[in-house]
């Protein structure tokens, strides 16, 4: 099957829903992905003659590529077309009518009227001396995939007359430092295409070639191991290795895979595609799909290596209940689990009402789980008790974005950054947690792209390599709103907003009513410095840097999301971008980063309490009738319980009963005492998730999740890019995760009956207009679509708000600044702020499992040299960290990337229990609790705080719950 | 008049002991209680004569030389007599017929005065040349080099004008100058003595090269094994800055030109201009494909003039003098002087002007004066390391780039390197390909492992190993270097191979012992 994208459709013929896996997509035969050689040009056509035939290409092209566009194969080792030409392996060369000698065709462009003839008597013999003389210092390992090996076969080169016992570097160590590839010298011909990769498309340079002539040798940072070294384990360099000098280990054990999957990533937001590769039935490499748009053949650590957590050993593959947790667990058949599971919930609303029981989706789940979910808990339990982990990371968006622009989600494509001119990064830290969108990134920043950076921690972008932020805005935690009031105020002041865009595109009165607001005196940038610690002449320069720039583009994180004012902010944001006229074209825009595979498509599918899918708001009569008839139930009018308020409700005794699916509330949402307390007084928690997480140690009914490996589904990403995943291998627990939604609705008396999710999509793309030309046969077809995809937008929408806001026009809302009620005090004088680390996935359950941990093993509490020294406390010591929720205890880094008197710390681990400190203040308007913002107090301490002790206890128990019930 | 006494101090006379001749001078003249004022000029080239003494009176100037410092003293004593009087007198070194017979074009000023004297330069006809362009058009300027005839100086010998002419049309918001200063080629060291000696008319002819293509920025780039060229081009563009020559107000007119002077770091390929390139731009110095020419897209993508110093410099005098003053010397295609650099085994080496056309047997033999061993001259290795060893028999050649490519030569940068009969031309052979392998960037295939391949055959060629077998593969390699390499290096590492091959074939024939000498 040479072209992925004429795969079979989806028809799925099996009927009867709750059997495993209908409708199961063949792997395809493996073959390596195309390679052309050098990358596309976009001029005007060229017509030229490759050995006799007439080849019509667009002007820029390569010969090279010229060539392998009409089926000519030239051989190539040092081109490949995820990177510019390079010139040094020679044996692509050619000959040209009317030139003299025989050009390189990679470096060649094509010209009108050119006569190339690729393959004569003097080209041949040059490519087989040249390969001879590879081959004098090449003793490669067997059985991989060799380019040079292949073409020194095509040639009829069996060996080389060279001198094979002259110098050579045959006796160099193989690097086997890295824990998922090596790199072994012998095979390496010193082609640069792994340290171009590092460069071009990573953006890391930590790769570099030491010595010169023959002495060249490929050399980690100064000569280090990869492991030592600055890499970043993205896997570019390997991908682009050509004869296997590079290899992923587990290629190098299992050997070439021999059939492949496309599919897409289960990490971050950026929601990369993948060639699942494998070997007799076990997946042995992930390999960057070269078509996929949101990546384009880029990948991170993440996505490219940190997959073995899906067949790990903590995997719980068995079906598990029990009647109170301080029970063991007693595993059991699906059956009896989904019955007990139904019974519970029956018999508690029977008892407290239909109210009592609720749903979480997970972001890291796929559309159609979320959706079937959250159509579980409005049909099936006949409420609307339904939430989504965004409601911790991305509701504020989903508020603010539909408020002012009438659309809760980015306006963007990733490509469209390539055309940004300015770059404003605000409470975001790409290069860690969005590491493939920040490769694009970096790219522009290399091309001479502004860059303002928003955050008070210096992020790697701030001073990187090849990189350096123009501003690094270092404002104070939980000031945001302020700073985005005094950019305004500045732009506003220079006179350089866009009349024009505001006048055609926007709400004219509600423009002049804001104007007014922001040009008070109290929000210049003057009078705001004390607020956000942003010198005002600083701002003022940045101010216009972003406002001057032809296209400028805001991408923001969970730093603008997780405060009080998170949604204040968000349209604040959007302000910026209306009041410059940064929207509705390439390379401007409003652009939340992710965190999670599918936060948009949680958020799309109808999880929040008070929406449908499509964000249609559940009062609305109109809209409730078109589901109502198609779920043939009556729906509820009024919004159901928020998670905080599930809590809350748990706590006060009216909440008793919770479904969640691949979400770790107790991990993942803040104060953790009080999450504690709520899980324990639930009477049944079901949890569905790979692992025995954190939260399902509260639970009495443990249902085995699939990994997405295992299933069928689609995931969209922050640019809207709704993007297939394929089932890989079968699901090592029976059934995809929609598949027990659909038993547990079954059993509860709501009918399902889906034999795919093929036909769940249907039913989304029935129900939601924004949706209505996705289908599966059309995904396969267009590779991916961005939503909105309908008869206006038959492959999708790259660019939102093109000619009109999606809300007709623009609206700038007010945006006071209103102090968040969490500062320091004389008790807690210090700021604590969270993040992410780029080896480690959120709570970590993934990458906790993988070798990833070897980079980051566990949490530390970043804080000021000046703080620390002010406590005594030296890099390495064990600090306690208290707020008024808590306390916990972490090692200390002693740095100067945050300012002095704000802390930092990570949460990928339980036991760092950062969640112990934050506090339950949250987003006015959507609850989005306030993570980034915590006042605490650090001391240095010798002992683990009373919490991590007890959790220590905890977990031991139920770890021993988990063995007793394994062990029958 | 206080009595002018000239020591150069230059790299080559300082090497031969100037420095301490200087010191001598100044010691003595306090001995003996004379007046003196002490000029460090720099060499007029003759380096056979080094260290060159000159004293300037009322009687006029005249030399001594080979001088050491015992000499200094005695010929102070004896009045620093005239030709004849004294064994080490030369009396007017300008008549010196190894001098009188060159013309001195570019090289006039080398020598006479203070390099770093800006005044003397000026008095010398100096800055004649950047005024005149000041008052032609940029097209102006390109028509007066192109009409010239003057051809790159580094090697290549690409007409200068076509090269400005195609900056001067690239359209672009920022244009460079790059002075190629990176001489590497054994056997030259003309760029070294004209920044060492006049430095100025360096800075000018890059000034008139702004001028005229629109660079407002000049780069020289300079290897760092010229410690001395780096101080005085050092000290020479400070005064040239502070004299307006260089500036924001080049000379008054408004029109801003400046110049950074960058080291290089040891390697022979960043005298390769894309490598050159690359290193000023903070790189590694890795050879660039072409096209695009730097030309369009040079330092840092935008369109660069890269010359040589000597042909930067050649600039400012065909500017003062006029274009056709410049062409009416040379023959053919090869129009004004070459600067020839007579090295290795002669009698009488150094810097050598002449106009094209002479014989290489007019050099080598005549200012050249044979052999320094006196033997018969076997081969002669003209254009550097890459150059083709040319038997005695081809003394009559032409020195112009046709005719001694029409042999299979080129001039290149014009080292002229002898060797007497004694030379062991297979021993050359293996020295091209060790040369190469040792200063390959390691871009390109063939140059990176055909070099050191070229060694291993070389070799056992002689060693008497499989003598035929590996003849035939060692030309199969030097075809895939000539027709495959990415850049001259390895495209040229086989021309003094193969000439060797060709010219000297009984010196392949011949094994050689473990030591590598004959047995």
């Amino acid at each position: 099957m040479s072209n992925p994208i004429n795969s079979p459709t989806y028809s799925a013929t099996n009927t009867g829903g709750a059997g495993p896996s209908p409708a199961v997509i063949p792997l395809r035969p493996y073959e390596p992905q195309p390679d052309l050689g050098t990358p596309p040009a976009d001029g005007e056509a060229v017509a030229l003659m490759i050995d006799g035939q007439p080849v019509s290409v667009p002007a820029g092209t390569s010969v090279l590529r010229a060539a392998g566009l009409a089926g000519i194969d030239i051989p190539k080792l040092c081109a490949t077309d995820s990177l510019d030409a390079f010139g040094s392996c020679r044996v692509c060369l050619v000959e040209i009518e009317g030139r003299r000698g025989t050009p390189a065709s990679c470096t060649t462009p094509v010209e009108e009227g050119m006569v190339v003839q690729t393959g004569s008597d003097k080209v041949q013999r040059l490519r087989r001396n040249v390969i001879e003389l590879y081959l004098s210092d090449h003793r490669p390992e067997e059985g991989l995939e060799n380019a040079l090996l292949d073409i020194a076969a095509d040639l009829g080169v069996n060996e080389s007359r060279y001198d094979l016992g002259g110098r050579n570097h045959q006796d160099l160590p193989v690097d086997e430092s890295n824990p998922y590839f090596r790199f072994d010298p012998a095979s390496c011909i010193v082609c640069y295409r792994c340290v171009r990769a590092c460069e071009d498309i990573q953006g890391t340079f930590a790769l570099t070639v030491s010595g010169r002539g023959f002495d060249s040798v490929i050399a980690a940072s100064q000569l280090d191991n990869f492991m030592e070294s600055e890499c970043v384990s993205c896997g570019a360099c390997v991908d682009a290795c050509p004869t296997a000098a590079l290899q992923e280990k587990a290629v190098v054990e299992a050997g070439t895979p021999d059939s492949y999957q496309l599919t897409t990533c289960a990490y971050c937001g950026v929601g990369c595609s993948f060639r699942a590769e494998l070997k007799d039935d076990q997946v042995v490499r992930m390999t960057p799909w070269k078509d996929g748009q949101a990546n384009e053949g880029h990948a991170c650590i993440k996505g490219r290596f940190a997959w073995g957590y899906a067949t790990h050993s903590d995997r719980i593959t068995s079906p598990m209940i029990r009647d109170s947790i301080d029970e063991p667990w007693r595993e059991v058949g699906w059956e009896e689990a989904i019955a007990f599971a139904a019974d519970r919930l029956k018999t508690i609303q029977a008892k407290y009402g239909r109210d009592s029981v609720g749903g979480i989706t997970s972001s890291r789940c796929s559309n159609e789980e979320t959706y079937l979910v959250q159509k579980l808990v409005r049909a099936g339990f006949g409420n609307n008790n339904v939430d989504t982990c965004a409601r911790v990371c991305h509701s504020p968006t989903g508020y603010g974005l539909k408020t002012t622009l009438g659309e809760s989600a980015g306006t963007q494509a990733f490509a469209s950054v390539a055309k940004a001119d300015c770059v404003v990064i605000i409470g975001a830290n790409p290069t860690d947690a969005h590491p493939v969108f920040a490769s694009r990134l970096k790219r522009r920043l290399r091309e001479g792209a502004g860059l303002i950076v928003v955050d008070p921690r210096e992020i790697e972008l701030v001073s990187g390599a090849h990189v350096k932020a123009d501003h690094h805005l270092q404002l104070r935690p939980g000031s945001n709103v302020a700073f985005a009031n005094a950019m305004a105020h500045a732009i506003l002041d220079a006179g350089l907003e866009d009349l024009d865009f505001i006048r055609a595109r926007c709400e004219v009165p509600a423009f002049e009513a804001w104007r007014d607001f922001i040009l008070q005196p109290e929000n210049s940038p003057e009078a705001l410095a004390e607020v956000t610690g942003i010198p005002a002449d600083q701002l003022r320069a940045a101010a216009r840097l972003y406002a001057q720039a032809d296209n400028g583009a805001i991408y923001y994180g969970l730093g603008v999301s997780e405060h009080t004012q998170g949604s204040t902010m968000v349209m604040g944001i959007a302000n910026l971008a209306m009041l410059t006229g940064n929207l509705g074209r390439e390379g401007v825009g409003v652009n939340p980063l992710r965190g999670q595979n599918n936060v948009q498509g949680s958020c799309d599918m109808g999880s929040f309490p008070h929406e449908l899918p499509g964000y249609r708001h559940v009062s609305d009569p109109a809209v409730r009738g078109l589901f109502e008839d198609a779920w043939g139930v009556e729906l509820q009018p009024e919004p159901g319980l928020r998670i905080p308020n599930m809590f809350d409700a748990s706590v006060a005794g009216r909440f008793k009963a919770l479904y969640c699916q691949g979400e770790d509330v107790a991990q993942s949402d803040p104060n953790t005492h009080h999450v504690d307390a709520a899980l324990r007084s639930l009477e049944c928690l079901i949890v569905q998730d790979l692992f025995l997480n954190e939260t399902a140690r509260y639970a009495h009914v443990f249902l085995p999740g699939s990994s997405f490996l295992e299933k069928n589904g689609t995931f969209t990403n922050a640019e809207r890019r709704i993007s297939l995943v394929r089932k890989v291998i079968e699901p090592l627990a029976r059934y995809e995760d929609w598949e027990v939604t659909q038993l547990l609705s079954n059993a509860l008396g709501y009918p399902m009956n889906y034999a795919h999710p093929s036909e769940i999509m249907d039913e989304i793309a029935a129900l939601t207009p924004t949706f209505a030309g996705v289908s599966y046969d059309r995904l396969d077809e267009l590779g991916s679509i961005q939503w909105p995809c309908n008869d206006a937008a038959p492959a999708g929408t790259p660019t939102m708000h093109a000619t009109e806001m999606v809300r007709g026009k623009g609206y700038f809302a007010i945006t006071g600044y209103v102090p968040t009620e969490e500062r320091t005090t004389r008790r807690f004088p210090l700021l604590l702020t969270t993040g992410r680390i780029l080896s480690q996935y959120n709570v970590g359950a993934q990458t906790r499992r993988t070798e990833n941990s070897r980079w980051h093993g566990e949490d530390v509490l970043e804080l000021h040299v000046s703080d620390a020294e002010f406590r005594g406390i030296r890099d390495g010591d064990w600090v306690g960290v208290e707020s008024r929720a808590g306390d916990t205890v972490l090692r200390a880094r002693v740095t100067e990337r945050v300012q002095p008197g704000v802390v930092y710390t990570t949460f990928h681990f339980p036991l760092t229990g950062a969640n112990v400190v934050t506090t339950e203040n949250s987003d006015w308007a959507t609850n989005c609790p306030e993570y980034k913002v915590t006042a605490v107090q650090v001391t240095r301490v010798t002992q683990p705080s009373e919490w991590q002790r007890r959790y220590g206890k905890f977990t031991k128990k139920q770890e021993s719950l988990l063995a007793a019930a394994r062990k029958d | 008049m206080t009595l002018q006494i000239y020591v150069p101090a230059d790299t080559t006379a300082a090497a031969l002991g100037a420095d301490a001749v200087a010191r001598t001078v100044v010691v003595e003249a306090s001995r003996h209680g004379m007046p003196i004022e002490l000029v460090r000029n720099g060499s007029r080239g003759a380096y056979w004569l080094e260290p060159l003494l000159e004293v300037e009176d009322e009687q006029g100037r005249r030399g001594f030389g080979p001088v050491s410092p015992e000499d200094v003293g005695e010929l102070m004593a004896a009045g620093f007599p005239n030709a004849g009087e004294h064994p080490l007198a030369l009396g007017d070194v300008d008549d010196l017929p190894w001098l009188a017979q060159q013309t001195r074009v570019t090289f006039a000023r080398v020598g006479i005065g203070d390099p770093l004297s800006l005044a003397d330069y000026r008095a010398q006809g100096g800055v004649a040349g950047l005024q005149r362009a000041l008052t032609l058009s940029p097209q102006g300027i390109v028509d007066e080099i192109k009409t010239s005839g003057l051809r790159g100086r580094g090697g290549a010998a690409f007409p200068t004008g076509i090269k400005w002419q195609t900056v001067l049309d690239a359209p672009a918001d920022q244009k460079y100058v790059c002075c190629n200063a990176d001489e590497g080629d054994s056997g030259t060291f003309a760029d070294r003595l004209l920044m060492e000696a006049d430095p100025f008319q360096l800075i000018e002819g890059m000034a008139i090269a702004g001028l005229a293509v629109g660079a407002t920025k000049g780069l020289i780039y300079l290897r760092s094994e010229y410690p001395r060229a780096r101080a005085v081009m050092d000290a020479a563009l400070a005064l040239a800055r502070q004299e307006q020559v260089l500036g924001d107000d080049v000379l008054g007119s408004g029109k801003t030109f400046n110049i950074e002077l960058r080291l290089g770091a040891n390697a022979y390929i960043c005298g390769e201009e894309t490598s050159m390139l690359d290193s000023l731009e903070g790189k590694r110095g890795l050879v660039r494909y072409k096209p695009p020419l730097p030309a369009i897209e040079g330092l840092h993508g935008k369109p660069t003039v890269v010359n040589n110093v000597l042909s930067l410099a050649a600039a400012s005098t065909i500017l003062a003098s006029g274009a056709d003053a410049y062409e009416a010397h040379g023959t053919g295609r090869s129009r004004g002087t070459l600067t020839a650099q007579l090295g290795g085994n002669i009698r009488r080496g150094g810097l050598v002007e002449v106009p094209y056309g002479q014989t290489l047997g007019e050099l080598v033999d005549g200012f050249g004066a044979g052999t320094h061993s006196g033997r018969p001259i076997r081969a002669i290795q003209v254009g550097g390391p890459l150059g083709t060893y040319l038997p005695a028999a081809l003394l009559e050649t032409p020195l112009d780039y046709e005719a001694f490519a029409a042999v299979g030569g080129m001039l290149g940068h014009g080292g002229i390197v002898v060797f007497d009969d004694s030379v062991d031309m297979s021993g050359m052979a293996r020295f091209a390909m060790e040369f190469c392998a040792i200063e390959s960037c390691g871009k390109c295939t063939p140059c990176r492992v055909g070099s050191v391949r070229g060694v291993e055959i070389i070799d056992r060629i002689r060693a008497g190993d499989q003598p035929e077998l590996h003849l035939e593969l060692l030309d199969e390699l030097c075809d895939t270097m000539v027709d495959g390499s990415l850049c001259a290096m390895g495209g040229l590492t086989p021309a003094p191979v193969r000439s060797a091959l060709k010219h000297f074939p009984e010196d392949f024939q011949r094994p050689v012992g473990p030591g590598g000498s004959y047995e």
